[in-house]
């Protein structure tokens, strides 16, 4: 009997993506919860500081970042529990998969569900913020994109390690904001300047932070990931 | 040797520093422009260097556990207490800086980028010694909190050198070619006293992280929650 050749890292981390993504289109589960929450953190900020519509405005790639931050942490927390059923992760393992593998699969799936998400969540900020596109889509898109994929490249070590601590609720949060400021300090003007024009030119220097920053933790995280998951 | 470090070490620590403290306070002149306020320098700055010391001693003991492989006990341990003493130390920078901050400044804290991100380490260091506290198996533990250690320690080189990249309220580290040598002289006593004292806690607090470590190989039954816990991981994810 011949068996099938193995699956490089690439092969491997698609054929995951593709199951996490497919179990996620089918439930939905994760995006209607993390859209929702974050939704309700948005109309929060306006019941906090007043319906101050310049205020508001003026904060809103803060307020966006912000949002899908503590979505993210919900969303991160997810993603390793249904691997954490009826011993999936051995199983993943024992395929052979990669341990690289599947931290490049969990960590794309986890930035394209916050990508999704900040798309769902745009159109509610123009209503409720009143904020306009600048200097255009793309930019727009770039920034969303570089920023999910920073939040979820360290988000993603941390979810592993924290699905299977005492506390994870509080666990994972407490490791992953202080870590991720940077990247959320320069999504976020990356945001306001695309929200309210760059006249100083400005947006390729946070943007280059962001993929800097990128660069650095998909790096790390591809590098220490399996040893996290060893057993 | 056992007698040098528990008693020599921290009596010649003290006795340094105190030295160092005197000639601060003593004396150093005031500074031109910031007066006798500026004597705080010689707490405050050797504090964060100890802190920035003894947090590089975490990153190493952290790459090199996971070099080692599995088991090394010692790494954890000086990794563990190279944490705590760092934060320590940190924390106790931090409000030197605060108070200095108050009369030269006119705030405790501003949003400067040095202080921003020093904050940032200090709870990046707080969160991974909370990790610690909420693993109970030692293996997965070390090798966990050496992995967060890592990811942590790259906020290391940002702390330093925000000085310089953002030009802003917190001066640049000074240097010996910046400061008046009756100022340096009173700083590197200092310096010296308090390295005496951090080596003294490192030491004093790896070998009770060792001691637990060990006990907990030993003894895994004695744990708690060991019984509850050996089970139910085989089939999560690590």
């Amino acid at each position: 009997m011949s068996r099938p050749a193995p699956l490089g890292v690439l092969g491997a981390t698609l054929a995951l993506l593709r199951k996490d993504l497919l179990i996620e289109w089918r439930t939905r589960a994760r995006l209607n919860a993390i859209v929702f929450f974050a939704l309700a953190t948005l109309l929060m900020f306006s019941f906090a500081l007043g319906p101050d519509t310049r205020l508001l405005e003026k904060n809103a790639g803060g307020y966006f970042w912000l949002a899908i931050l503590f979505a993210s942490v919900l969303a991160l927390g997810e993603s390793f529990r249904i691997e954490s059923e009826n011993a999936c992760m051995d199983g993943i393992r024992l395929a052979p998969a990669d341990a690289r593998a599947i931290y490049l699969s969990k960590a794309l799936g986890n930035a394209l569900l916050l990508v999704a998400l900040g798309t769902l969540l745009l159109p509610v900020m123009v209503a409720l913020y009143g904020v306009k596109v600048v200097t255009g889509f793309g930019d727009l898109g770039l920034v969303l994109a570089l920023g999910s994929l920073a939040l979820s490249a360290p988000g993603t070590v941390y979810a592993a390690i924290s699905s299977n601590a005492r506390a994870r609720d509080v666990l994972l949060p407490l490791l992953l904001f202080p870590l991720v400021i940077p990247a959320l300090l320069s999504a976020a003007k990356a945001t306001t300047l695309v929200l309210q024009g760059d006249p100083m030119n400005q947006l390729n220097s946070w943007l280059g932070l962001l993929l800097g920053f990128n660069l650095i933790y998909w790096g790390v995280g591809f590098v220490l990931f399996p040893r996290i998951i060893e057993d | 040797m056992n007698k040098l470090i528990k008693w020599g070490l921290p009596l010649a620590g003290l006795g340094v520093l105190a030295a160092g403290w005197w000639l601060g306070l003593a004396w150093a002149p005031p500074d031109r422009e910031m007066g006798d306020v500026q004597r705080i320098m010689y707490v405050h700055v050797p504090l964060q260097w100890m802190a920035m010391l003894a947090m590089f001693l975490n990153f190493v003991a952290a790459v090199s556990y996971l070099l080692r492989g599995n088991g090394s006990w010692k790494l954890d341990s000086t990794a563990e207490s190279a944490a705590e003493v760092g934060l320590l130390l940190g924390a106790l920078g931090m409000v030197t800086g605060a108070i200095w901050g108050r009369p030269t400044w006119g705030v405790y804290w501003s949003w400067d980028p040095r202080l921003t991100s020093e904050a940032i380490m200090l709870v990046t260091y707080t969160g991974y010694l909370v990790l610690r506290r909420f693993v109970e198996d030692p293996d997965k533990r070390a090798t966990w909190s050496a992995v967060v250690a890592i990811l942590g320690a790259i906020n290391l080189p940002i702390v330093w050198f925000s000085v310089r990249w953002w030009r802003s309220l917190h001066q640049v580290q000074s240097s010996p070619k910046t400061v008046d040598p009756q100022m340096v002289l009173p700083l590197r006593v200092s310096a010296i006293g308090l390295l005496l004292l951090t080596i003294y806690f490192l030491v004093t607090r790896y070998r009770i992280a060792l001691a637990e470590r060990q006990a907990e190989v030993a003894l895994p039954d004695a744990l708690p929650g060991a019984s509850a816990s050996v089970v139910p991981d085989a089939h999560k994810v690590a």
